[in-house]
């Protein structure tokens, strides 16, 4: 066993955990933040993406003890004082979600590649970009104009406050 | 229609705690003291058991106990079951062969359980699970189910001989059929191959079992579709509890596409095992257990011709079809490819003769059962490759030949049981040609020639039967349940209401679609209105959700509830406002005396039933009805598909450059959702035709595609955005003139794709999926 000290939305936080510990896990079982999904086995399917240190990472390919020292943002630090974060208040605003578990990790890779993009995403790159998601109900359409008016309206809200 | 109300585009009222992380979802489940199982599996495809060894698995750190198949017969708890009754021609029933949660004598596929160990943690589950010393004596296997049903094949159950569970007819008579075929100008023959596909909802399944021996009585929480459901064919089948023991709650369930209807051994072990242990136990899949254990769907081997007279009208259609059942027979298996695929085989056509013939088939592969459509795609996919097969062979336009054996009069009455009630197949056919600009197409072709590529368009007329029903009626064609609905609408006295269903949503938005009917009957605000569902404790006996039966069956349920409710709620208001109760109307959260300005708004009603201060003589207090809706028929969606591809000849791989939708729904509460469902289904419906497939080896009867780097699922770059509309007649059956739309999406699409990829490289015997490696080898061939 290895303690872990990092810090989670923005909470310092620390545990035991074995060597093999995922990410995962320890933010699920360990941290009861519930909102961070496991959908797969072979780092595939995107549910379980956070970030760590302001990129996104598949937390269920990501040691526990890799961890140490860093800031993770999960699902459920994203929305402050109650107000969605514009692409949460974008994927229902498009109907991007169905079911809702693929839909954490949706968002913390939408709002990363928003970040990294900014105003230049069109349909083409958002979904390229979504290769290391995979959503079963959605097809989606609606997820990628989520992310689409999403990046419009947070690019609009940049060059406002510029 | 109200800003909230039937028609409007009513933004998810679950979707706040989903974006946020706050879906409570059964892996999400802590309780005090629960421990992980992890289940042994057998990694062979047939053996024998000849014994188990855990005493090494037992003394393992954080074990508490490794338990086997035959401490759950000793137990008592029973086979599982296929729950409704198929009759071969011959008149025998269907031959069922013994599924044992926990098998102890033989396993039949990879993934079979043999044992669960349920420890502290999962870690240590599975490292004790890696202990367990299961001594097998291999049996040749078959998976393919064509080879199945040869002769000197694998024998699976000794209650099937030669593989063969039942061998069904439906529809006109062979003779008949057969002369009709004989007597045609002309006929086109194929084989039409229905690939097998894992569900993959991408939440995987789960259950936590937990035992209360002071009470003796069971919870469960678990992935299903169809708690009620679960809970009786667990108790009345499985010996797991009498219903009033046992209780079992499907939380949020993310995603089911039919994988979750079904009664599978983990949550019958879960419970058991917390009762042999006292501590809770909860399973969770992992996905390459998903892959091994989940219902797989399809599999069908099928034969078909299709006879027309010189007049290019469809005078025949003659099916012969092989379906691949898996290992054991699933809950709804039986009814897939019988009852569920036979009876659509008229497609949208006016078509004289019809005789289907079905095999179904045991083979050592995961059971297969309903997934997204079950039986219909297949039924259609087998129609519209072989119409339009049919149009180049006749050298006539596609759409001539449809246009030309549409039925056009209803209702209409197949010659394969079912009687259609509406529609209208040319407005969906015209509105998707023009959408597409089918008219330009030989433009863009020869564009695209021009850059080496290759262009196809191709289309799909599909029909589809939702909200099987009526009780009576499929109980006389086997089903071991009746296929209603049930509500309860409890007004509170404030005059606020919760909804009671027994559907259940896994993502298909009722809490805000059922809160807009609701609202739309009130006038209250959506907010007011809370849809409670999952749980067997809270809401009473209901059969879930499958078949696109939420809106037709489930709201037609709640609207015969809110018209009791409304009933009572005026006798009330026109006693306070000492009116007469015919002139009561119901208008923007008031009741009125209508043409007057007399009104009392609603939760004052409300409040009134519940002082009980000032009621109409003998009227019970109290604002709260019940429900059940028996459907008088089927719904009968249907439309019209349309797909446009670009092929590169140099590498096989298919691209697609529109994707057109026409769909008849009937009447729609909330278009946003409904497009959703479509969208989600043409994606599963393109996977199916372009990626996704299940393999064995032949040989050894092991899975190839376990995980998502071997199964191809459909990706955001695989696909374009869809164009969808809608061309609705509405349904006359039901009150609200729905007919659902949860599965056209992944009936309609793959014939759509397939017909416009073998359009544009010239060779009609394509299988699916169209990987760049098939497509590449035809297109090769053909030169
Ligand atoms: S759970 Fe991390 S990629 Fe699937
Ligand atoms: S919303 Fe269900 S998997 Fe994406």
């Amino acid at each position: 066993m290895t303690k872990v000290t990092m810090t989670v939305n923005g909470r310092q936080v620390s545990g035991e955990v074995e060597d093999r510990t995922l990410l995962v896990h320890f933010i699920r079982d360990k941290l009861g933040l519930t909102g961070t999904h496991v959908g797969c086995d072979t780092s595939q399917c995107g549910a379980c993406v956070v970030h760590m240190d302001g990129r996104s990472i598949k937390s269920c390919s990501t040691l526990a003890v890799q961890a140490a020292g860093s800031e993770i943002l999960t699902i459920e630090g994203l929305a402050k004082d109650g107000e969605l974060h514009p692409v949460q208040a974008a994927f229902k605003a498009n109907h991007g979600l169905q079911c809702g578990f693929c839909t954490p990790g949706m968002v913390m890779t939408a709002v990363d590649m928003i970040n990294r993009y900014g105003g230049r995403l069109d349909e083409k790159t958002v979904r390229e970009n979504l290769e290391g998601n995979i959503c079963r109900c959605t097809g989606y359409h609606n997820i990628v104009k989520a992310i689409l008016a999403a990046a419009a309206e947070m690019g609009a809200g940049r060059q406002a406050a510029e | 229609m109200g800003a909230e109300g039937i028609g409007a585009r009513v933004a998810r009222k679950e979707d706040k705690r989903f974006l946020t992380g706050k879906g409570r979802y059964t892996d999400d489940m802590v309780v005090p003291g629960m421990k992980y199982a992890v289940f042994v599996r057998s990694p062979h495809a047939h053996a024998k058991i000849r014994s188990i060894d855990a005493s090494e698995a037992e003394k393992m750190p954080g074990v508490i106990a490794v338990l086997n198949g035959q401490q759950l017969l000793a137990d008592g708890i029973g086979n599982l079951i296929c729950g409704w009754m198929i009759h071969s021609k011959d008149g025998s029933p269907m031959k069922m062969g013994a599924w044992r949660p926990l098998a102890h004598e033989t396993v039949r596929y990879v993934g079979d359980a043999v044992a669960v160990v349920i420890a502290d943690s999962v870690g240590e589950a599975r490292d004790a699970a890696d202990q367990v010393v299961v001594d097998y004596e291999e049996l040749p296997a078959v998976t393919d189910a064509v080879t199945a049903l040869q002769p000197g094949q694998p024998q699976l159950h000794p209650e099937a001989a030669g593989n063969l569970i039942y061998d069904w007819a439906l529809g006109t008579s062979e003779a008949d059929t057969d002369a009709a075929i004989a007597a045609a100008a002309h006929v086109t023959e194929m084989k039409i191959v229905n690939n097998r596909l894992s569900p993959n909802p991408m939440e995987p399944r789960a259950a936590l079992g937990i035992y209360d021996s002071a009470e003796d009585h069971y919870t469960c929480y678990t992935t299903s579709q169809n708690p009620h459901v679960a809970r009786l064919v667990m108790s009345a089948f499985y010996n797991v509890a009498p219903e009033n023991k046992l209780r079992v709650i499907a939380p949020d369930v993310g995603g089911g596409f039919g994988s979750k209807i079904y009664i599978y051994p983990e949550e019958i072990v879960c419970l058991w095992a917390s009762r042999r242990t006292g501590v809770p136990v909860k399973w969770t899949s992992d996905r390459t257990e998903a892959f091994l254990t989940d219902a797989h769907g399809r599999d069908h081997v099928s034969t078909v011709k299709m006879a027309f007279d010189s007049d290019n009208r469809i005078t025949a259609l003659k099916v012969d079809t092989i379906a691949n059942f898996g290992a054991y027979m699933s809950l709804f298996s039986a009814a897939v490819p019988t009852y569920l695929y036979a009876t659509l085989l008229s497609g949208q056509y006016a078509i004289p003769a019809i005789h289907a013939n079905v095999r179904a088939v045991y083979t050592n592969t995961a059971p297969v059962d309903a997934y997204r459509g079950a039986g219909r795609p297949e039924a259609t996919y087998l129609l519209e490759r072989t119409i339009e097969t049919a149009a180049r062979e006749l050298g006539v336009s596609p759409a001539e030949l449809r246009r030309k054996n549409f039925i056009r009069s209803f209702p209409y009455q197949t010659p394969v049981i079912m009687n259609y009630d509406a529609g209208d197949y040319e407005a969906s056919l015209e509105a998707a040609m023009k959408q597409a600009d089918w008219a330009g197409f030989a433009t863009r072709k020869a564009e695209a020639e021009k850059r080496g590529k290759k262009r196809g368009i191709g289309m799909s007329c599909y029909i589809e039967a939702c909200g099987i029903a009526p009780s009576a009626a499929v109980g006389s064609l086997g089903a071991g349940v009746g296929l209603w609905e049930s509500a309860e609408v409890r007004v509170n006295a404030v005059g606020t209401i919760e909804v009671l269903t027994g559907s259940h949503s896994h993502g298909q938005g009722h809490e805000t679609t059922f809160a807009q009917l609701v609202a739309d009957r009130f006038g209250v605000p959506i907010d007011n209105v809370s849809i409670v569902h999952g749980d067997t404790d809270k809401v009473q006996m209901g059969m879930g959700t499958y078949g696109s039966r939420s809106g037709a069956v489930g709201m037609s349920a709640i609207v015969k509830a809110l018209d009791k409710v409304e009933a009572k709620a005026k006798k009330i208001a026109a006693h306070l406002m000492e009116a007469d109760e015919s002139d009561v109307v119901i208008e923007n959260g008031e009741l009125k005396v209508a043409g007057t300005d007399r009104s009392v708004p609603w939760f004052q009603v409300a409040l009134s039933a519940y002082t009980a201060h000032n009621l109409p003589a003998g009227m019970e207090p109290g604002l709260k009805e019940g429900a059940f809706y028996d459907p008088s028929n089927f719904t009968f969606p249907a439309g019209c598909y349309i797909c446009e591809v670009e092929i590169d000849p140099e590498t096989g791989k298919t691209e697609i450059v529109q994707f057109v939708a026409a769909d008849d729904f009937g009447n729609i509460i909330n278009p946003m959702i409904v497009e959703g469902q479509v969208h989600g289904g043409i994606a599963q419906g393109i996977g199916q035709a372009l990626l996704e497939g299940v393999h064995y080896d032949p040989q050894s009867g092991q899975l190839l595609t376990a995980s998502y780097m071997d199964y191809a699922m459909p990706r955001a770059d695989d696909l374009p955005s869809f164009q969808v509309s809608h061309q609705n007649t509405p349904c006359p059956n039901n009150p609200l003139g729905i007919k659902g739309c949860g599965e056209a999406g992944a009936i309609g699409s793959p014939p759509a794709l397939m017909n416009a990829i073998t359009d544009a490289i010239g060779n009609n015997d394509l299988t699916m999926p169209a990987t760049p490696q098939k497509v590449w080898a035809a297109v090769h061939a053909t030169h």
